[in-house]
């Protein structure tokens, strides 16, 4: 495959494309269609497609009736409406009663970019995550997130799925062995130093932050963790063991997410330093996607150097 | 099963009420207030209206109904008790640990609930999803829901009011159980929600206005309602909160409040009296 295409536009073709084998998909939008990439669905099944129009919270609510009846909604809105405005209906519509809606959140992270903090989510995952019963899922690159919305649409329960807006590297079609299954992490590269353990956007990041600490003689593990609930605990727990110190790398706040699902669980089960690299507790803010990825440190050479720093906490 | 005449309807409309300030009294907790309001335009739906079979609570063709006010459970508990989706006797553990027969209403645990609800606003966008997967799928099973007027201050109400006349769902027939009165007071007071019928007319909605109490006129409007073609149907009942038992009727401290044993033998008292009435 190859190329460069933003997890939005891969997710948004795989709709069109999967429409005819799935029936009951049906497609919700809140007035953003041409950005979360539903209008790929939309033109091709208009009767299948309901804008909701910028009413997130009904959106949602909409989508569990329909999924009472048996269709498989995909609500979509950008991740800080889908996660954020719309939390209560999630909870108390979607996840209380376990209903089989997608909740999907488009440009998640800062790397939005230049439309600043009101629209870079960073506290999804987090929201997401805590509560009971509800998969949290953010595919790395345009070829994962492909393989990621089929398995939703053969998956039956609530599961919230985060989309990027920037077009980045398509690699994980190139990983010998990759193979897709929702919960189950995969091992990009083998290492006994210590595991840089990421997902979304941040996945290729770490692959070039373990070129980086071969150069050095440092041996890292990298691991794709696309499902960030339910964690993949077998693989993280067999890294801790292993390789004795571990990274996290999120697009997303420090608190709540996959750094703090991975802390609880070694803390509880393997006790090895764990180490979060995301944002530190602060909200985002204009610029270039790329500058501002910079700007909170979400860059190779600083998750390098928190690498460098786990394994100094080695006992 | 046979449609029920007016004077049974009635009656199981009574019994219900007994049924649910019963089930509060033993919870000490829960809502009478608009359990009572609402219990004849449930009685009508479950006993008249609705296309539904308790033995087949599951079934795809049912006709669905949405509690939007779900903090009524005890009416639409004992309203799902009588009509035999479960043992009227299970009424007795509403709010208990030791039962499913949570304070809200729950549809993976209470048979015959169609949709989990209680936190206001949400349901009726539940319903309008209900009503479209119902054209998308070339169903002819009809949605029907009960909000509260105070819960009408809620704006996703209205983002579903929307949504229900865009897409033109005359399968979609809402009651808002007008009876004025909410925890704080007077709805008129806390937030004003009247003029109800020229809002959801502006809403592109059909509306109908109805005596929330008066058997007959409610099914006349559920009639009417199903002959309205390309929008959906409000039915505006005014009703009164508490009714049929003296001291709840018209006090807003009775929303959310179980009566003391003194209380409730003065309620059951009322309740078994209309009863005996409608039996005699």
């Amino acid at each position: 495959m190859a190329g460069k295409i933003a997890t939005r536009n891969a997710y948004g073709e795989a709709l069109a494309e999967l429409a005819e084998k799935y029936p009951e998909l049906v497609v919700l939008d809140a007035d953003l269609s041409g950005a979360t990439m539903t209008k790929f669905f939309a033109a091709k099944y208009p009767e299948r497609f309901f804008d909701c129009g910028i009413a997130e919270c009904n959106m949602t609510g909409i989508a569990t009736g329909m999924a009472t009846a048996g269709l498989k909604p995909f609500t979509n809105t950008f991740a800080m409406f889908a996660a954020g405005r719309a939390y209560e209906q999630v909870r108390n519509s979607v996840a209380y009663p376990h209903l089989n809606v997608k909740i999907v959140g488009s440009h998640g992270g800062v790397s939005v970019g230049e439309d600043g903090a009101t629209h870079q989510c960073v506290e999804d995952f987090a929201l997401m995550r805590v509560l009971p019963g509800m998969l949290v899922c953010c595919p790395c690159d345009g070829h994962e997130m492909r393989l990621a919305v089929e398995a939703l649409l053969n998956y039956e329960g609530p599961a919230y799925l985060r989309l990027q807006r920037s077009a980045e590297e398509i690699f994980t079609d190139e990983i010998p062995g990759y193979r897709f299954e929702l919960g189950k992490g995969v091992t990009l590269r083998e290492g006994r130093d210590v595991t840089l353990i990421a997902t979304g956007l941040m996945v290729n990041i770490a692959r070039k932050a373990a070129a980086l600490l071969e150069a050095e003689g440092i041996d890292a593990r990298v691991l794709d963790i696309h499902t960030i609930k339910p964690l993949d605990e077998e693989l993280v727990l067999k890294a801790a063991r292993e390789t004795g110190a571990i990274v996290t790398s999120e697009e997303h706040s420090v608190i709540g997410g996959l750094g703090s699902a991975v802390a609880d669980l070694v803390a509880e089960n393997c006790p090895v330093p764990v180490l979060r690299h995301g944002v530190n507790d602060e909200f985002g803010r204009s610029g270039k996607a790329g500058e501002v990825l910079a700007y909170y440190g979400l860059t190779a050479e600083k998750l390098a150097e928190k690498a460098r720093a786990a394994i100094a906490m080695k006992k | 099963m046979e449609k029920l005449d007016l004077k049974t309807l009635r009656l199981a409309a009574a019994k219900s009420r007994l049924l649910a300030v019963d089930a509060v009294h033993e919870a000490a907790s829960g809502h009478p207030g608009g359990s009572l309001s609402c219990l004849d335009m449930l009685t009508a739906l479950y006993f008249h209206e609705m296309n539904i079979d308790p033995a087949n609570p599951k079934d795809p063709d049912r006709d669905r109904f949405v509690l939007s006010k779900g903090h009524c459970t005890p009416a639409l508990y004992a309203t799902l008790a009588q009509r035999g989706y479960f043992p009227i006797e299970q009424l007795k553990l509403f709010r208990s640990i030791k039962a499913h027969l949570s304070g809200h209403p729950d549809m993976v645990n209470v048979p015959g609930v169609d949709m989990s609800t209680g936190s206001l606003g949400q349901g009726l966008s539940a319903a309008v999803g209900m009503a479209i997967a119902a054209k998308l799928q070339g169903k002819s099973y009809r949605t029907y829901a009960i909000c509260g007027d105070g819960e009408l201050a809620e704006g996703q109400i209205w983002e579903a009011a929307m949504a229900a006349a865009k897409w033109k769902l005359d399968n979609l027939c809402v009651f808002v159980d007008v009876n004025g009165l909410q925890i704080d007071g007077r709805t008129a007071d806390v937030m004003p929600t009247e003029p109800l019928d020229q809002k959801f007319a502006a809403f592109n909605w059909k509306v109908l206005k109805v005596d929330g109490h008066d058997m007959a006129a409610i099914l006349e409007a559920l009639a009417a309602a199903r002959e309205v073609k390309g929008q959906p149907v409000v039915i505006l009942a005014a009703t009164t909160k508490g009714k049929g038992v003296s001291f709840m009727e018209g006090q807003a401290g009775w929303h959310g409040k179980a009566p003391n044993d003194e209380q409730f033998a003065q309620a059951r008292s009322e309740l078994e009296a209309q009863i005996r009435e409608l039996e005699g």
